[in-house]
């Protein structure tokens, strides 16, 4: 914008072009406030992307409603974290999208092992995300376990286990019952030593959730299967306490579940 | 009061520029006054109270420390109430639990309740709870006395004026409309896309959270809207767009807790607007553009007293309505 007023202008001019001059700010600053309000509007849909494209698969804390509904109904306050005894709920990064700030479980890391003896999470939700209609531990429904992979899974090999699971600076919690009934203790500070693995039964909180079942007739058959049954609630700890790596034995998301049926 | 002026200072907070009061606006009181400070004696004596004050420039911090004060206190009884779990405060400022009653922010309650369409009893009792607090305290008083990004904010303002003072860099302002705009695109999308659209962009939930929870790569986008607003515009997003700001205001519309203006001892040199998060609510400091010899700044007001500290004649001061004659 030129400010150089012809020499020998009329008088009036400059009265004018000052005029002028604040119509063009005025009109940079609108076309400017519309350029911003897009980029703002615009940095807000990118949160879609991740959601739309299933970039990640997450496990949702106890009694968490369908998970479109679950984004939605989710606060993003994290009340769900401070509560969980073991810490197994973690809260989402913005590469989740519009899961930004809303809870997951890595059962992985640390799974729900129902050490609150059950759901203070779901009393903890200040909206309906964690619905409150559960109650029970057995009522829970985060996913499902399944054997992702039997090629490694020791029992299936009719191996044994001696050791500490995950390692001996794996951080995970677990609610040892016959240690103490109350507090989880370090998974690092309870190594194992059994003759057949059955980590993901032996210490599966829910009853009647998961069995190992022999592979063949013979009785003298060594290799066992851990077959689920319809009692599991998804917590994670067979994932959590699986010592093989990578884990033989996952959690199924409700999004994974959906895309098997 | 004149109606037709209030419904002015309201609808400068949905963008409307400031404008002086008209003839049957501005009372009896205010036109002797202004009369008054135009008579030639009065005009030599402002005149020299304002070089005074050029020449033993108080500066006074008072307020300003407060509310950073305030900020602080509030957020690390958040952080404090998860990692000493002293349970005082949980959760983080999109919703909370105050010694176990609900707290729910009424911006991020609202997109909830439009993207999942329903009415949960807990949100609302916590929505109505917040709503009560920042009426009394003056809703935006929310933004600079709790907000933990206005306190980012106001450092990053420091950077602007520094750099700007020195002619590295130049404010650009935008259009307060935008705000409103944004509040309504912003509802509209939670409404239609069933998502918390808002809260993915929310640099007060994003630093909230991670105050409490650690540290997250949206940290990113909080860094690029300082950076903005430290190279570009200053105070670009409390000014132009935060729908929450917004929304605390209109909580603020009717609020007991005010910055009461006194035309009396004004003498209109200005530095009150100089140091204000949103100078168009001072306009009436200006001279001839007094409506009232005492009036209350408009609603968009953050109650932050940045003025109250910056004003040497003491025209600018915190009160209560309606309980000043009892005070």
């Amino acid at each position: 914008m030129s400010d150089n007023a012809a020499p020998g202008a009329a008088p009036e001019k400059p009265k004018k072009k000052r005029l002028t001059r604040r119509e063009l700010e005025r009109r940079r600053m609108l076309v400017r406030s519309l350029g911003a309000g897009a980029v703002v509007v615009g940095a807000s849909l990118v949160g879609w992307y991740p959601v739309r494209a299933q970039v990640f698969d997450r496990l949702r804390p106890p009694g968490a409603i369908p998970e479109d509904d679950f984004l939605s109904a989710c606060i993003k306050c994290g009340q769900c974290v401070q509560v969980c005894p073991v810490e197994a709920i973690k809260l989402g990064d913005g590469d989740e999208g519009y899961g930004l700030g809303v809870p997951y479980i890595d059962a992985r890391s640390q799974a729900c092992d129902f050490s609150c003896d059950a759901t203070q999470c779901v009393l903890a939700c200040p909206t309906g995300a964690l619905s409150h209609e559960i109650a029970k531990k057995e009522e829970v429904s985060i996913g499902f376990a399944r054997l992702a992979r039997p090629d490694s899974c020791l029992a299936m090999k009719g191996l044994g286990f001696e050791g500490y699971v995950q390692g001996e600076d794996f951080t995970g919690l677990l609610r040892y019952e016959e240690i103490d009934r109350w507090t989880p203790i370090p998974v690092a500070d309870h190594p194992y030593d059994v003759e057949l693995c059955d980590l993901c039964v032996r210490e599966c909180p829910i009853e009647g959730a998961i069995s190992l079942e022999p592979l063949s007739d013979d009785p003298d058959e060594i290799r066992f299967k851990p077959v689920i049954h319809k009692s599991c609630v998804g917590c994670g700890t067979c994932e959590m306490m699986c010592p093989t790596e990578p884990a033989s034995i996952v959690i199924d998301t409700e999004l994974a579940l959906e895309r098997q049926s | 009061m004149s109606m037709k002026w209030y419904l002015h200072k309201l609808a400068m907070m949905f963008g409307a520029e400031p404008r002086k009061p008209t003839k049957d606006e501005e009372t009896d009181a205010a036109r002797d006054l202004k009369k008054l400070q135009k008579s030639p004696e009065e005009v030599v004596k402002r005149k020299e109270i304002i070089q005074h004050e050029l020449d033993y420039p108080i500066v006074s911090r008072k307020w300003m420390y407060f509310r950073w004060t305030s900020i602080l206190i509030i957020n690390t009884m958040f952080i404090v109430s998860f990692s000493w779990d002293v349970q005082l405060v949980e959760g983080a400022l999109t919703a909370s639990r105050f010694l176990g009653f609900h707290m729910a922010d009424p911006t991020a309650a609202l997109q909830v309740t439009l993207a999942y369409k329903d009415l949960m009893l807990n949100l609302l009792i916590g929505t109505v709870t917040v709503v009560l607090v920042w009426w009394f305290f003056g809703g935006r008083a929310f933004c600079s006395w709790a907000c933990p990004y206005h306190l980012l904010a106001e450092w990053a303002e420091a950077i602007h004026l520094f750099l700007a003072k020195r002619g590295y860099v130049k404010d650009h302002p935008f259009h307060r409309g935008m705000r409103v705009v944004l509040w309504f695109i912003f509802m509209g999308l939670a409404f239609l896309s069933g998502y918390t659209v808002f809260e993915y962009i929310n640099p007060v939930g994003i630093v909230s959270r991670a105050l409490i929870y650690g540290p997250t790569l949206a940290l990113m986008w909080v860094a690029f809207l300082l950076s903005f607003e430290v190279f570009f515009s200053r105070r670009f997003w409390c000014r132009y767009a935060c729908p929450m700001g917004l929304t605390y205001g209109v909580i603020g519309t009717a609020a007991p807790v005010q910055i009461k203006y006194e035309l009396e001892k004004c003498v209109h040199e200005g530095e009150c607007r100089a140091v204000c998060l949103v100078p168009h609510v001072l306009d009436i400091t200006k001279m001839g553009y007094a409506q009232n010899d005492v009036d209350y700044i408009a609603p968009d007001c953050t109650r932050c007293g940045l003025c109250v500290d910056a004003c040497p004649q003491q025209a600018l001061s915190f009160s209560i309505r309606g309980f000043d004659k009892v005070i």
